[in-house]
């Protein structure tokens, strides 16, 4: 049925959080930190283009539900205590 | 709690549809970290056109306008006249474009607004090349590179043209406030998106934003590129206040060569281009060391 213009919104609206996109979908390599070693620098969550890592006293958590794996938190890592691991792998 | 060196709080959401290791996203983040939320974005046709997510999901916690490729001038100016009219004072009105979309198409309405004195920030993310639709050249691709309408091979047909200079464009316009970030170093970034909110008129930002697949190399390096960009005095980190100019970051004085060769659009240049890049590169930023020290 055709609707009259005054039901048709004036403008596309994108209204919801793009938190419903899981960009982790796309990721061919995993981020893995080892907890033990992080200094606490906050360079990974500094220069997560995707604000995938959210910082929890000062150490990454990482949001694989997000994260593309880009792995700039494991070359800017200072303390190199994260790693890339292949998507699939132990 | 840890403390941080730029602010905790964040204006955009996971999800966004940039590329693995996309610099403009981190553009986009240091941006609205240094500018809040009272902050209103006209973004033109470019890459970050299509990074909100498809409709109706948006990764950012502000508004954006949409416009045509040229407009984004147009935009911030109609934007800035319609809250003048509704009385709305605390709003920023940033325009957020492409190289292309800066350089290229929107000259004339970015002059247009420049012109008028819009009271908004206009920012430039620079990848360098038409990104979004395939990687073609642009008045912002450096001298040298590689992209699909400048594909090399047998003939040679690399961009064969220096890179526009868009910050002495600006300048001639006589703006009070105009600068370079790096998305290597966002305490400086934030730092200059929050002057440029204190100033009235309208100030300009031009940000290198690295592009792992235009620029042919692995995204984990987008941070590491930008850097080197600033350390070789390819990229200096500057800012323009009220005319005078202000180097914020010296750099290393790395040879040019370790920004070069970590890029696939660079690969084919021989020893004697990437010298004559050096020469170049030594050259402005010997003039901008001059320029600096005149207080000019």
């Amino acid at each position: 049925m055709t609707k009259s213009y005054e039901e048709i919104p004036l403008t596309p609206i994108s209204d919801s959080p793009s938190t419903m996109n899981m960009t982790g979908l796309w990721r061919a390599f995993r981020p893995v930190v080892d907890i033990s070693r992080c200094k606490k620098c906050t360079l990974c969550w500094k220069f997560c283009p995707d604000g995938a890592i959210t910082l929890v006293d000062g150490v990454p958590v990482i949001d694989l539900k997000y994260c593309k794996g880009c792995g700039i938190c494991a070359q800017e890592c200072s303390a190199e205590c994260i790693v890339m691991v292949p998507e699939g792998a132990e | 709690m840890t403390k941080t060196t730029i602010p905790e709080e964040e204006f955009t959401y996971p999800g966004s549809t940039g590329c693995p290791g996309c610099g403009a996203n981190l553009v986009m983040r240091y941006l609205l970290k240094g500018l809040g939320d009272r902050t209103v974005l006209s973004i033109p046709a470019c890459c970050w056109a299509v990074m909100p997510g498809y409709w109706p999901s948006n990764c950012l916690k502000v508004p954006i306008l949409y416009t045509a490729f040229e407009a984004t001038g147009a935009g911030i100016s109609g934007l800035r006249a319609a809250y003048d009219a509704k009385g709305v004072k605390d709003v920023t009105v940033v325009g957020f474009a492409g190289d292309g979309g800066t350089v290229d198409i929107g000259l004339q309405a970015l002059s247009g607004a420049a012109e008028r004195q819009t009271d908004a920030i206009y920012v430039m993310y620079d990848n360098e090349a038409y990104m979004n639709t395939g990687i073609q050249r642009s008045g912002a691709t450096p001298w040298g590179a590689w992209t699909t309408t400048t594909p090399g091979g047998a003939t040679k047909n690399y961009k064969h043209e220096p890179k526009k200079d868009i910050m002495a464009i600006m300048q001639a316009h006589g703006i009070p406030y105009a600068a370079t970030v790096s998305v290597a170093h966002p305490e400086d970034f934030v730092k200059k998106a929050q002057k440029a909110k204190s100033l009235k008129g309208l100030r300009f930002i031009h940000a290198l934003s690295p592009c792992p697949p235009g620029w042919r190399m692995s995204p984990q390096l987008t941070v590491e590129v930008a850097r080197l960009a600033v350390d070789t005095h390819l990229f200096p980190l500057y800012e323009i206040d009220d005319g005078r100019l202000r180097i914020t970051r010296k750099g290393k004085g790395t040879p040019v060569k370790e920004y070069l060769k970590i890029q696939g659009r660079f690969s084919h240049l021989d020893e004697s281009q990437v010298d004559s890049i050096q020469k170049t590169v030594d050259e402005r930023w010997a003039k901008l060391l001059k320029r600096e020290s005149e207080g000019a």
